[in-house]
């Protein structure tokens, strides 16, 4: 018992370094800051709170609006179809909150897989208005004609190649491979704003970016060291 | 490029981890969640979990369990065994499961695939079929329960009614090649391929890596599941769990869909 308690002691004390020394390495304080998940019901919250644990970056989900008011970083996740995942987040009471850090504090949000896809003003999947975000649309796989022969669902890995240099794909852009799952992809309304490309059939933009807001279409909690060093480069841009 | 996907297909039996040879004779390897872990470390490409005594038993998929599996799994996950409802469905995926497989109750009812589908959309819903070739000979037929139940109807029946009800995948399990390690049935894979218009996924026969290229290079861009491959070494087949390394993988499928000539799709109705 004494024993085991010694070596945890040990391990503690071995943590409490690591975290000492990261924050030397790192002069702007992002380590007080926390990333913030909108637990709106839908997507794997806690494969990203499991990710920022291994970092040992805070993370917290916020199932409020009291909860996400002092978010200073935002994920927001989101599986399956697209009304039944605007619908909860609608009625989540989290909304006006979220509009207001987004638009008028710039607080930095990425939304992930149909997360991302609700960044746009609609899609063809349903009927509810996006939080439209980033100007573009979300179209079906099945109505584009590079893509019309392939099966529906894109599913897999796939290479994504980034169209300019951004800091969400520091240290990755190297043989970048992630994990893809979806039906749908996003039109964007200006060139500008799609950051990596994918292909399926031709080049679909799969990670858009208009100012504070992110968006990837594939799975960064499910693709393995890829997906963990981008979701560290969010925690740290 | 889109890759093949190779995937370790785990079973769960009695609250451990089993491989079964021929859908009997199963034998403990190991802990669910301790096995997840180590595929997250050799960064396989997707696992698939599948609980085989819910639907023998008639009871609810193992909750607790999924969401610890799901919390560990740092790469896509599939679970399956035991889901009759939308609601255990929808409960499954928002727990953090990327696809979940419906197979008995598909059969019984087919409806039950779209109403998921509504749901969680068609991306995470998988059917799952078990096939056998019927010892007199003719099409693969479709079995529920461990294959001890026959449908009396074909492999292609099905797949075109899962493909109708909006089926993400299909993952086509060849029953008496379960547990022999001797290759993949790919005249089954060939013909499966030729016939549907959704991702596919072959168990069943994985006893090599040389399998795997083999089957890519039958069929193109596929997922490639086997179990015995990856929990057994050697011929005493004691308990180890690999898994190809990033390189080994990366030339694997270079090399087999460089000999890869996929059957011609016909493009998808609209």
């Amino acid at each position: 018992m004494a024993e085991n308690r010694r070596a945890c002691d040990a391990v503690a004390s071995v943590h409490r370094d690591v975290t000492r020394q990261r924050i030397k390495l790192v002069p702007n304080s992002w380590w007080r800051e926390v990333i913030t998940i909108v637990d709106y019901g839908l997507g794997n919250i806690d494969a990203f709170l499991n990710v920022y644990k291994r970092l040992n970056i805070p993370a917290r989900r916020a199932t409020s609006a009291a909860e996400l008011r002092d978010a200073a970083r935002i994920i927001l996740p989101g599986v399956g179809h697209f009304d039944r995942a605007m619908k909860p987040l609608n009625d989540s009471g989290m909304r006006p909150v979220l509009d207001e850090l987004v638009r008028q504090r710039r607080v930095p949000v990425l939304g992930v897989c149909v997360g991302m896809q609700m960044l746009a003003q609609g899609s063809d999947e349903g009927t509810e208005l996006g939080l439209g975000w980033i100007d573009g649309r979300v179209r079906a796989f099945a109505s584009w004609e590079p893509a019309r022969h392939l099966p529906s669902p894109h599913m897999g890995w796939n290479d994504v190649r980034p169209t300019h240099g951004n800091r969400l794909f520091r240290h990755i852009e190297q043989d970048m491979r992630f994990y893809f799952l979806h039906s749908y992809y996003f039109e964007c309304t200006h060139a500008e704003d799609v950051l990596a490309v994918a292909e399926y059939g031709a080049e679909f933009g799969c990670a858009v970016q208009h100012e504070n807001v992110y968006g990837v279409q594939f799975h960064p909690e499910k693709s393995h060291r890829f997906g963990t060093q981008l979701l560290r480069n969010f925690a740290e841009a | 490029m889109l890759r093949p996907r190779i995937i370790p297909c785990l079973l769960l039996h009695q609250g451990g981890l089993v491989k079964t040879d021929r859908f009997g004779n199963p034998k403990y390897v190991g802990d669910p969640v301790n096995a997840v872990r180590i595929f997250n470390e050799k960064e396989a490409d997707e696992v698939i979990v599948v609980d085989i005594d819910a639907t023998v038993e008639g009871r609810e998929p193992n909750f607790p369990l999924i969401v610890q599996l799901a919390r560990e799994c740092r790469m896509p996950l599939c679970y399956g065994g035991g889901i009759r409802t939308v609601e255990q469905a929808k409960r499954i995926v928002g727990s953090g499961v990327e696809k979940v497989s419906i197979s008995s109750a598909f059969v019984e009812r087919p409806a039950l695939v779209s109403e998921i589908a509504k749901e969680v959309g068609n991306q995470s819903v998988v059917v799952t079929l078990d096939v056998r070739k019927p010892r007199w000979g003719g099409d693969y037929e479709v079995c529920t329960h461990n294959g001890r139940r026959g449908t009396g109807r074909s492999l292609l029946e099905f797949a075109a009614e899962a493909e109708a009800a909006g089926a993400g995948e299909l993952l086509i399990n060849a029953i008496d090649r379960d547990g022999l390690m001797a290759g993949y049935d790919l005249e089954l894979a060939r013909a499966a391929r030729a016939a549907t218009h959704i991702p596919l996924t072959f168990l069943g026969g994985a006893g090599s890596l040389a399998d795997i290229e083999q089957l890519i290079a039958t069929c193109g861009v596929v997922g490639a599941a086997a179990g015995s491959l990856f929990v057994f070494k050697g011929a005493y087949r004691a308990v180890l769990i690999t898994y190809p390394g990033v390189q080994q993988k990366e030339a694997l499928l270079r090399d087999a869909l460089g000999a890869a000539v996929p059957p011609a799709l016909t493009p998808a109705a609209v």
